[in-house]
């Protein structure tokens, strides 16, 4: 008999815990050699985690939505016939988080500079169970909780007891309460409605994506400098050209969204503006420039928002970004992107499509500095020539990181990105031609 | 032929039909109780009382046959004598007295009770067939309280040898073999007298487990405690006929077996009594075989009231009392509402198992994520000086506010702790509740305690 313990795997670069965000086993189960025991969520890959033991499982290292350090026991298992583990090796400090949640001012362990562009900062202590629910409103269909005694007197006076606020533990109706609502009975109200109050309330726990993406959204809020810029585009010329490549739609050339468009004409103004596709480790007070571009592109999945990555964009085509940006967020909506399809993009795009509205006020998806937000086309009168014609428009709406973003280039940047985009021909001449 | 004017006409003098008359008598209503044989119906007479008179008496004449218990304690004696004759003598005289009991306390409410079966005629009029002859009875309010019967199979008619638990219990003495066709509560309470009072006894049970209605774990102890008395046990077996002294048995594969058994009791359940007093006349709507009653007992006819086993499950005594006493006070005027939170049910099995409220599973589906405790009595110290070890005390509870949702037990006098556990679900305690609330030591009631404060996380004694 041996009781092994399973600890927590690296499971990528510089990645210092992670999320447990799936049991499949719990404690009293037997496990085969490579049976997947959980699942744990590093910055935004979920990755599942096979027990290397066949056994018994002894006692799970946290419940779901626990944080653990790399290294840490995950499960321990009864493996018949094999040695006991070894007592944990002592840690190298920094990489783990500590037995007891740090105080909220001590200083915060960081990861090493940040490699991935996703990373956050060490997430918040353990959140304590969440205190009991005290005088809280009914939902529907939960019945009024109350003594027998208190329940009869109700009875008696003609009160029905859903409509009495219980000030008790778990919002038991005490007499008090009663007698209160006996003695001030609510105003009637001036006329049925055949509308009621609806008191329900869910509490939900904040766990795996979830939780990241609040970290992230958090996080990049309350270290960037956002400010938003706003520009009308004409994109007749655009939809014209998307029209007749559509209308000669083939299998292997099939019909294109306004994205890959827009994504050809960010490459092309990234190239003169390096400072937006860059990143900035504002603890290290270091920007750091890319020549590529690796373009995340804000997708939302049954789980939440996610940022799958189509990379190198310098180097695909119109009908190569179409298909890698396609590729990369069913995979994000499937689940089964991988880690390097969901992190290391250098510049975002992010669009709702027809949802998009008139503007928006887009986080900047840090380490990153700028984000292209796209909202929907209009068809608008516009003077040319001296009179109106219809024209069909868009607004962009980006925000960028102004402390290492500059309004004028920031400005000068989106100027850039809409000459493309009206004048479509341009964005398929070769730079140095141009 | 006499005719008789009453506000109330209560049909069933069992512990639903008494305790609604003497609850009525006692509010100033002019009753009447019809009861065709004895007062007390099935709980008194050949349910609840007689059989936990005989369990008792079983009990008493196993204890001094288990040799090592004796030992432990440093007693040995002689293999005892049991006197069957006299057993069920002194259990008729219990049974006897609470008759007289009931009787008295009737009179002592002005209750004017009949003996004689009552037909129906309306829902304002029946006639009874009287030992003082036939007399007609018109009321206001007709409460309907004619309980349920023993259900038979078609393949093991009762009579002779094929006993119901009726006469089970009038035995006059102890079979050396007993073959008990269905391993609910009854079976399962008489199946483990009988062994104990030395016959051979073979449970049949169609179900593939005992005591079927319990999850379980709880039902654990009480297998265990099957095979410690030598009990056989056919799950997932049907009963095909009995015939020369065997019971002819399908096991779960379909191969016949039989089983040598001088006796053969059947307790597969009880229906519903609607026939047979002139229900037919009322139409009243039915929930299937029983009445169709609403949350104030009333049926679909104004002022016919139904209470007990005649309304259907849970067909428990304490449930038909509670039924009758509302009714006699919704009568008088009063306004009231059957809402109870919990409806304890007890298993008077060995060990004992008490059930209030919802069972684990059931908790989660009702109510998401749950918090249970469970308190084992090998942990107690007053179980291990009663030589009482086995079982447990199981409290689930609302995890977001504690609130408790169930409490369940199995051990030997555990019965008795029901009081608390339905009082906690009915006053609606939270875990902090009963840990808060000192439980006097040295008892078996501190594993309530104990399993609160597990659930809490914070045991003391585990």
């Amino acid at each position: 008999m041996g009781q092994r313990s399973i600890r927590m795997p690296d499971v990528g670069e510089g990645v210092a815990e992670a999320e447990i965000v799936e049991w499949s086993v719990k404690v009293g189960d037997v496990v085969r050699e490579d049976q997947v025991v959980a699942a744990v969520m590093t910055d935004k890959a979920t990755v599942e985690i096979p027990t290397p033991v066949a056994g018994t499982v002894l006692a799970l290292g946290g419940g779901v939505g626990d944080v653990l350090a790399v290294g840490s026991e995950l499960i321990r298992i009864d493996a018949p016939g094999m040695p006991d583990s070894p007592p944990p090796a002592p840690r190298k400090s920094g990489a783990a988080k500590p037995e007891t949640p740090a105080p909220a001012a001590a200083p915060v362990d960081e990861a090493p500079p940040a490699q991935t562009p996703a990373s956050i900062a060490s997430p918040p202590p353990r959140a304590v169970p969440s205190a009991p629910q005290i005088g809280a409103p009914r939902p529907p269909g939960e019945r009024p909780f109350a003594s027998p005694a208190v329940r009869a007197r109700a009875r008696e006076t003609g009160v029905d007891l859903r409509f009495v606020r219980g000030s008790g533990p778990a919002g038991r109706i005490t007499r008090d309460d009663l007698e209160a609502f006996i003695a001030r009975p609510p105003e009637a109200p001036a006329k049925r409605t055949g509308k009621e109050p609806i008191m329900a309330v869910e509490t939900i726990k904040v766990v795996g994506l979830r939780r990241r993406i609040a970290q992230n959204m958090a996080e990049s809020s309350r270290r960037v400098a956002h400010f938003s810029y706003v520009e009308e585009v004409d994109v007749t010329a655009l939809e014209d050209l998307r029209a007749s490549l559509n209308a000669r739609a083939t299998e292997e050339r099939p019909k294109l969204t306004m994205l890959p468009f827009l994504m050809l004409a960010i490459v092309k103004a990234v190239a003169d503006f390096p400072q937006v596709n860059a990143h900035y480790d504002d603890d290290g007070d270091v920007i750091t420039r890319f020549g590529a571009v690796h373009l995340g592109v804000a997708t939302q999945t049954p789980v939440g928002l996610m940022v799958p990555v189509v990379r190198h964009a310098e180097a695909l085509s119109l009908h190569e970004c179409a298909r890698e940006m396609r590729r990369v967020s069913e995979a994000a909506r499937q689940g089964v992107a991988a880690r390097e399809e969901l992190s290391g993009s250098t510049i975002t795009l992010t669009s709702l499509g027809a949802l998009g509205g008139v503007a928006s006020t887009p986080v900047v998806n840090r380490p990153e500095v700028a984000i292209v937000g796209v909202n929907k086309i209009v068809v608008r009168p516009v003077w040319r020539d001296g009179g109106f014609v219809p024209r069909k428009t868009m607004n962009l709406s980006s925000s960028f990181d102004h402390r290492v973003v500059d309004g004028y280039d920031a400005a000068t940047f989106i100027q850039r990105v809409r000459t493309l985009i009206e004048t479509p021909a341009s964005l398929f001449i070769e730079a140095n031609s141009f | 032929m006499n005719e008789l004017r009453c506000k109330v006409l209560i049909v069933g003098g069992g512990p639903g039909g008494y305790v609604a008359a003497i609850r009525a008598g006692e509010l100033g209503l002019d009753t009447v109780l019809v009861e065709a044989d004895r007062l007390g119906g099935t709980c008194l007479n050949v349910g609840c009382i007689p059989s936990k008179a005989l369990i008792h008496a079983a009990d008493a004449v196993h204890a001094l046959t288990e040799p090592h218990s004796l030992n432990a304690l440093g007693v040995s004696l002689a293999p005892p004598a049991l006197d069957y004759a006299r057993t069920i003598a002194w259990k008729d005289a219990i049974v006897l007295r609470l008759n007289t009991g009931v009787g008295a306390l009737l009179k002592k409410a002005h209750v004017r009770s009949l003996r004689g079966r009552a037909t129906l005629l309306d829902g304002k009029s029946a006639l009874v067939n009287a030992d003082t002859g036939e007399q007609r009875i018109q009321c206001e309010h007709l409460v309907i309280a004619t309980g349920s019967e023993p259900m038979e199979l078609a393949a093991l008619p009762f009579g002779g040898d094929i006993l119901s638990s009726t006469q089970a219990l009038a035995l006059t003495e102890v079979p050396g073999s007993l073959a008990v066709v269905g391993a609910g509560y009854i079976g399962m309470e008489l199946g483990m007298a009988f062994a104990k009072l030395g016959a051979r006894v073979t449970m049949v049970e169609a179900l593939p487990r005992i005591l079927p209605l319990y999850d379980e774990e709880l039902t654990l102890p009480v297998t265990r405690r099957l095979a410690d008395l030598g009990v056989e046990t056919m799950l997932g077996a049907r009963a095909l006929g009995f015939a020369k002294g065997a019971l002819r048995v399908a096991d779960a594969d379909g191969a016949e077996t039989a089983i040598a058994a001088e006796k053969a009791l059947v307790a597969v359940g009880r229906r519903a009594r609607t026939s047979g007093f002139g229900l037919e006349a009322l139409d009243l709507t039915m929930a299937g075989p029983f009445l169709r009653i609403d949350d104030r007992c009333a049926t679909s006819m104004r002022n016919v009231w139904a209470i007990g086993d005649v309304t259907g499950e849970p067909m428990l005594a304490h449930r038909a009392m509670a039924q009758g006493e509302m009714v006699a006070e919704i009568v008088a005027g009063g306004k009231r509402a059957f809402d109870h939170v919990a409806m304890p049910a007890i298993c008077f099995t060995d060990p004992e198992i008490v059930a209030v409220g919802l069972a684990p599973d059931a908790a989660k589906a009702a109510h998401g994520e749950v918090l249970i405790g469970l308190f084992p009595f090998r942990a107690n110290g007053r179980a291990m000086t009663k030589q009482a070890e086995e079982g447990f005390v199981r409290v689930v509870a609302r995890a977001d506010n504690h609130v408790v949702l169930g409490i369940h037990a199995v051990g030997a006098g555990v019965s008795e702790l029901s009081a608390a556990f339905s009082l906690a679900l009915e006053m609606g305690a939270r875990l902090e509740d009963v840990a808060g609330t000192i439980h006097a030591h040295p008892t078996e009631s501190e594993a309530f305690h104990e399993a609160a404060l597990k659930a809490l996380g914070k045991p003391l004694h585990i």
